[in-house]
């Protein structure tokens, strides 16, 4: 097993970073299931470029932890060929601006293969790597995709926040028979998390398609994914403090998406905020919107949803620019107020 | 040898009285005398053309043998391609089958001679002209005709269409030129990883040849060593523009560079048999991948919205047609080798039209896809998941490939 850094705490919990929970996720997996194997680029002898893998090439070796050349398209196809011949693999992109070059493999040849075989042909791949913003590493290098492979039927998309997030549906998407985009975010690979005791076995896994309710509130829900389900929960401490008390929702998974989960939360707070990296056109937020708008939940609502996204530009260097143009607390603060109309 | 047969052939003949096939005509009667099974050559060698080779010393051998039964099943197989091509063609014309039809007629030799080189437990991956492959890798002409016209009887159901039709160890028909290069690599993996010693045979055409990502599958095919065979269905044309229009170099079997590879006579069932035999003795070897080129025809245009003549003559797809067309090669061979009669060609051929003529009825009058319950996605259910609301996974049948038994799951008896 891969070193991790853990802290024993009294209750049988330990705290473990989100890297090193999707390192157990797959080692667990990898010993679980032979057909399970991971490539892509730097994974085996690297450790991984961000050592999300560190360890897996030495325990498991050349067969099962493949280090690819720089041919995304090449090697997402492979992928998806062999997945398609019966084994079940993950295929890691960089991050996730690399998969556009491989997108009609993940698209095309994966996402619709089921449907078009009427069931006949399943493609059981994982695609995972960091998605959406960094630290200074510029336009190219920090989009979020969770709109576009949301987008498609015949995928499953996934955006983990926390450790017990990551390992949990990490495990669940690579049992899963359907392919999967698994969007980690390189910002929470070092960040460390209280994982129960039940996370901490090798069975534990988290359905894909179930958000969970971070935090409970009554005057507003905020609705958030990844990263931003943090700053959602240090907005609602900030406005606790205020006497609001916010409803945080951690959607954990993009496609098929719990809108039950978030009507239900709507129906008791009245208010919904979206909150989410990516931008703001044809976004998370814009599905959320229309879904609630088309269900029950909308005769609850005493005002419009406000969604709080990526600014409307391609992602500039300069910290200040790059800290302004991604979702801060502050702003999901100034929302929820507006929202409640204080 | 052959000629050593004609003669005790016609010594035969002279000794019963009967001129080879003839029919004994009695007044007011017709009667058809057929030659017993006797009479006929069981097996004969033919030279077949020389490959031309790359990065090899050695090539497929010059002679191939065949025998009376091959020989039969070969013309049998293509000739219910041919016929089932243009039955399609018909039906499209008769607007009972829409969107893309890509006919193969023409370049039967190359699917027949693939299917009679591998084995059925090797894979096979091909690109939008698929009907063929379709067929010599076990799906009925009803099935296929019926996807065709969007049927529930179709292979599948009506889903997928012309270009998305699916088998065991056969991956399609796939829309996306040159897509289909890396997923068969990535069978290939599955195959070396697995260690069952089978092999994938990667299809796509001129057109695709210039595809980025076939130089990229290339690349690891050979780094890793793949079971895969490369193979470029060279019709001379990419929809509209010619070779030469499209490639700097016409050497496809050139084209991927640090891997071996054949150019091979396609129209040749025999020689696209032996070739493809080398080329699977290479990759099971261990050698690694190979190329193909298979030098082919098709008489149709691209598709069935292309008349194909725009930028190609007539007299071209005539002389063709006329020289060097794949199921007359083959009958022309086995006739004057004594293999078989005309009338036994003649009763195959009534068979398959028979056969073609059922299937497309069933095809028409087939019940349609059922709008409703297939509109929803074909997601496999999991015991584990939540079960999401406005989406509901269907459990579907999901076609296990041959794994390997030694690849076990260790634990959760419930997966």
């Amino acid at each position: 097993m891969a070193a991790s850094l853990r802290c024993f705490l009294r209750s049988g919990k330990v705290t473990v970073t989100v890297r090193d929970a999707l390192n157990q996720a797959m080692d667990e997996e990898l010993e679980r299931d032979e057909r399970v194997f991971l490539l892509g680029e730097e994974v085996a002898q690297y450790d991984g470029a961000y050592k999300v893998s560190r360890g897996l090439w030495k325990k498991y070796g050349d067969k099962r932890i493949i280090d690819t050349p720089i041919s995304e398209m090449g090697f997402a196809g492979i992928a998806v060929g062999a997945a398609m011949a019966g084994l079940r693999p993950i295929c890691e992109f960089m991050t996730f601006n690399f998969s556009m070059q491989a997108i009609d493999q993940v698209i095309n040849s994966a996402a619709k293969t089921c449907y078009m075989s009427a069931g006949l042909q399943a493609v059981p791949i994982v695609f995972r790597g960091p998605n959406g913003a960094s630290a200074g590493v510029a336009a190219q290098h920090s989009q979020c995709f969770a709109a576009w492979y949301a987008h498609c039927p015949g995928l499953k998309v996934v955006s983990p926040w926390n450790s017990e997030d990551a390992k949990g549906l990490l495990k669940s998407s690579i049992r899963d028979d359907n392919p999967v985009v698994f969007l980690e975010n390189e910002l929470l690979y070092g960040v460390p998390f209280e994982m129960s005791e039940e996370a901490q076995s090798k069975d534990f896994t988290i359905p894909i398609g179930k958000a969970k309710v971070e935090r409970a509130g009554s005057h507003i829900t905020l609705v958030s994914h990844s990263r931003y389900v943090g700053h959602c929960l240090d907005a609602a401490a900030v406005l606790a403090k205020e006497g609001i008390e916010c409803e945080v929702i951690n959607l954990r998974t993009i496609r098929p998406m719990d809108v039950e989960s978030i009507e239900a939360s709507v129906m008791k707070t009245n208010h919904l905020v979206t909150v989410e990296g990516g931008w703001p056109q044809f976004g998370v937020g814009a599905e959320i919107c229309a879904r609630i708008m088309e269900g029950s939940a909308f005769n609850y609502l005493d005002s419009p949803v406000t969604r709080v996204t990526g600014v409307d530009i391609p992602m500039p260097y300069a910290k200040i620019l790059e800290d302004h143009s991604l979702p801060q607390i502050k702003d999901i603060i100034f929302s929820v107020k507006k929202t409640l109309n204080v | 040898m052959k000629t050593m047969l004609s003669i005790i052939s016609n010594a035969l003949c002279r000794m019963t009285g009967r001129n080879a096939g003839a029919q004994t005509v009695s007044e007011g009667a017709r009667v058809v005398v057929s030659r017993s099974f006797a009479d006929f050559t069981p097996q004969a060698t033919f030279d077949i053309k020389k490959c031309d080779l790359h990065q090899l010393e050695e090539g497929p051998p010059l002679k191939a043998e065949l025998t009376r039964d091959q020989g039969l099943q070969y013309y049998r197989t293509m000739q219910t391609v041919r016929r089932m091509e243009l039955k399609a063609d018909q039906l499209y014309k008769q607007k009972i089958i829409r969107g893309f039809c890509h006919l193969y007629d023409g370049q039967e030799a190359c699917a027949a001679g693939i299917e009679a080189s591998i084995n059925p437990t090797d894979h096979l991956i091909t690109a939008y002209r698929a009907h063929g492959y379709t067929y010599t890798r076990g799906v009925s002409i009803k099935e296929i005709l019926a996807e065709l016209t969007g049927r529930k009887g179709g292979v599948a159901k009506g889903k997928g269409g012309s270009m998305h039709m699916y088998a065991p160890h056969f991956y399609g028909g796939n829309g996306i030129v040159g897509a289909q290069v890396p997923l068969g690599a990535g069978i290939a993996l599955a195959c070396q990883y697995q260690g069952n010693n089978q092999l994938c045979v990667t299809l796509y055409g001129d057109g695709a040849a210039n595809q980025g990502q076939l130089f990229e599958s290339f690349n690891m095919a050979a780094l890793w060593k793949l079971p895969c065979i490369f193979i470029c269905e060279n019709n001379k044309y990419g929809m509209g523009t010619s070779v030469e229009r499209a490639s700097a170099s016409i050497d496809y079997y050139k084209r991927g560079d640090f891997i071996p590879g054949i150019r091979v006579d396609g129209m040749d069932v025999l020689c696209v048999r032996e070739a493809t035999k080398f080329a699977a003795d290479h990759c099971r070897s261990g050698k690694g991948p190979i190329v193909m080129e298979l030098q082919t025809y098709r008489y149709h245009g691209h598709s069935m919205s292309d008349p194909g003549v725009s930028y190609r003559t007539r007299e071209e797809i005539q002389e063709v047609r006329t020289k060097s067309d794949p199921i007359s090669m083959l009958k022309e061979r086995m006739l004057s080798n004594n293999m078989a009669s005309v009338e036994e060609f003649k009763e195959i051929d009534v068979d398959i039209r028979k056969q073609v003529e059922e299937a497309a009825q069933f095809a028409t009058i087939g019940s349609r896809a059922a709008a409703g319950g297939s509109l929803q996605p074909h997601l496999l259910q999991q015991p584990a998941a939540g079960g999401p609301r406005d989406e509901p996974l269907v459990q579907t049948q999901v076609c296990q490939l041959d794994l390997n038994p030694n690849l076990q799951i260790h634990s959760d008896p419930d997966r």
